[in-house]
């Protein structure tokens, strides 16, 4: 299983305040303390950044490997960002992987960036036509990219398919769909097709006490599902894999000493099979 | 070979609620989904409302507004109008009259016309108020005390009021309505946190925020049909209270109800639109699941009784 430490992200007051001023302390740390929990990936969010991509793609991927022995996963819409940060990645921490290119011509130079540069690539299983409707909808646009990416000269197993987790708070019936989608793409190739979600997502929306045990224990359910990676938090998933036996146990009808923790993981799986409504108190229920 | 009609049985039931004190109305109670009765119960009729205000209607269109003509400057003339010459089986008292946009009438005021009203009629009473959330709470403990005893409907509380109004309600022996904002999760917040006040979620009406015909009614629709599959099929018991389609409000202020035959000949009458309007936005709701109405029109009202007659 790879982390890809989520932290670093645009959308973090402070991690934008430091791109702003290019100011590598905080996002150092940053970088070093996912590195610490776990992190096997570090993924760069820079947003849209339509204005100067390059220079702060190329200042994120160096301000991270200057303090981390690891690769960085290249997270922007801007596709000549994207390369720029390709041009300066030191591959000897591994590969780079780019995130992302989905069914949507817009996005198909992604695929030539990944080949030319022979980084991995995330395929967003989304069209132009917008959210899939179930697992099926997924392997259908799934086979779409593979198809493209061929096409484009990227090895399948440099292709990492991600089927849009969404949040349970609203889409509540997709959290099953996520987990069927993993498991339809790996049966799409030999050996199996990688991978990866955006983890945290499942959560988004929820109260803040309720989002740990969210994700940790949708990130089980999808790696039971075959999940080979995640874009998530690294300390709440090397927790989630303390929890996982406990986890798969109560999965199997076996009870656990702690009680309360059996309520939790059962009252959870409700919610991601479908068998009762989310709703923010659904713990106390 | 006979053909056997497939049947689907739920382990849920939504709440049977009884409101009013003289005359009593009852409604919901149904362990199957809208009006299929072959594979279960539905031991009660969906309730009409008659919907009056406290001040004149001067906002609604003509159409409607020329019914209650020499009665609606009232509200105890157009409660007795409703329920005398209408045969209401229940009248819904909007306080759109407190609201600080409109008259700004007092808590007390408010008080003094429910308490006016109930001792004019005798169907069950459902007392709304403006739907300004900082007022509602005031307004609505005021008129929930004065109709002690009444066996009313309480509404709306939301999230931003619903622990003094479900208080109030409460005290004063009342069924609420508990309005979220077209969010079946958030509808089911709502119901949580109004339980764990402790008030007892068979006494609660859930109104997951109603739309008229064209303007957004398939996600009422939507809403009202997978909250009645939660109950039944999930036997969740936050989603069993009945459900509200409040459309009175939202059908006769779009534009079909409003714009004259002269601009738009191709339409047709502006009255028999506004009334087909009203008619058909209830009528989707009523299979959606719903099982309280508040309505305007009596030829609407009339039509869906008949379509309810027709149904059962």
């Amino acid at each position: 299983m790879l982390i890809i430490g989520e932290k670093l992200s645009i959308i973090a007051k402070r991690v934008r305040e430091a791109m702003m001023k290019k100011d590598k302390g905080p996002i150092q740390e940053i970088a070093t303390r996912q590195w610490k929990e776990g992190s096997g990936m570090i993924d760069a969010n820079i947003g849209p950044a339509e204005d100067g991509g390059e220079d702060l793609m190329q200042w994120m991927v160096t301000t991270i490997q200057e303090v981390v022995p690891l690769p960085v996963c290249l997270d922007t819409t801007n596709a000549s960002a994207i390369e720029a940060g390709l041009k300066v990645h030191n591959n000897e921490w591994g590969r780079p992987l780019i995130n992302s290119t989905s069914n949507d011509p817009e996005r198909f130079p992604i695929l030539e960036l990944g080949a030319k540069y022979h980084a991995q690539v995330i395929g967003l299983t989304v069209g132009k036509g917008g959210l899939p409707a179930d697992a099926e909808e997924r392997a259908g646009i799934a086979a779409e990219i593979m198809a493209r990416a061929a096409e484009y000269g990227l090895p399948l197993e440099d292709l990492y398919l991600d089927p849009l987790v969404l949040q349970v708070a609203t889409s509540q019936d997709h959290a099953l769909k996520v987990a069927e989608a993993i498991k339809m793409f790996q049966e799409m190739n030999e050996p199996p097709m990688k991978t990866v979600v955006g983890l945290s997502n499942i959560s988004n929306g929820c109260p803040k006490a309720l989002r740990p045990i969210l994700n940790k224990y949708y990130f089980i359910m999808l790696m039971n599902a075959g999940l080979t990676s995640a874009i998530a938090d690294a300390h709440e998933m090397a927790e989630a894999m303390k929890e996982k036996k406990l986890v798969d146990d109560v999965l199997a009808g076996k009870k656990i000493d702690d009680l309360r923790k059996m309520r939790e993981i059962e009252k959870t799986y409700d919610i991601f099979m479908n068998r009762t409504l989310y709703a923010h108190s659904y713990l106390e229920m | 070979m006979a053909f056997a009609v497939p049947k689907e049985t739920y382990s849920g039931k939504v709440f049977e609620l009884t409101i009013g004190s003289e005359k009593t109305v009852v409604f919901g109670g149904e362990n199957v989904l809208p009006f299929n009765a072959f594979e279960g119960s539905v031991p009660n009729r969906p309730l009409i409302a008659y919907e009056i205000q406290d001040i004149p209607p001067d906002d609604w269109p003509e159409t409607v507004r020329k019914v209650y003509e020499g009665v609606s400057g009232n509200p105890v003339a157009w409660a007795k109008y409703c329920q005398d010459t209408l045969n209401a089986k229940a009248i819904a008292l909007r306080l759109v009259g407190t609201h600080p946009d409109r008259n700004n009438y007092s808590p007390e005021e408010a008080a003094k016309t429910v308490k006016d009203v109930l001792a004019a009629i005798n169907v069950p009473l459902i007392i709304l108020g403006s739907n300004n959330a900082d007022k509602d709470s005031l307004v609505l403990v005021a008129v929930s005390e004065a109709a002690k005893g009444k066996n009313c409907i309480i509404g709306k509380a939301q999230e931003a009021n619903y622990k003094t109004i479900a208080a109030a309600a409460m005290a004063n022996n009342h069924k609420l309505i508990a309005m979220s904002e077209l969010d079946i999760n958030l509808s089911k917040q709502l119901n949580i946190l109004i339980t764990q006040m402790g008030f007892d979620k068979e006494k609660l009406v859930t109104d997951p925020m109603c739309s008229a015909l064209g303007y957004g009614l398939e996600y009422t629709y939507s809403v009202m049909e997978r909250i009645r599959l939660a109950a039944l099929a999930q036997n969740d018991m936050t989603m069993q209270p009945p459900m509200l389609g409040d459309i009175g409000m939202y059908v006769w202020k779009v534009k079909e109800t409003q714009a004259p035959e002269s601009d738009l000949p191709s339409w047709g009458s502006l009255e028999e639109r506004g009334i087909a309007w009203e008619t058909a936005t209830a009528g989707s709701l009523l299979l959606a699941g719903a099982e309280l109405f508040i309505m305007r029109h009596p030829s609407a009202v009339q039509a869906v009784e008949k379509f309810i007659d027709e149904l059962m």
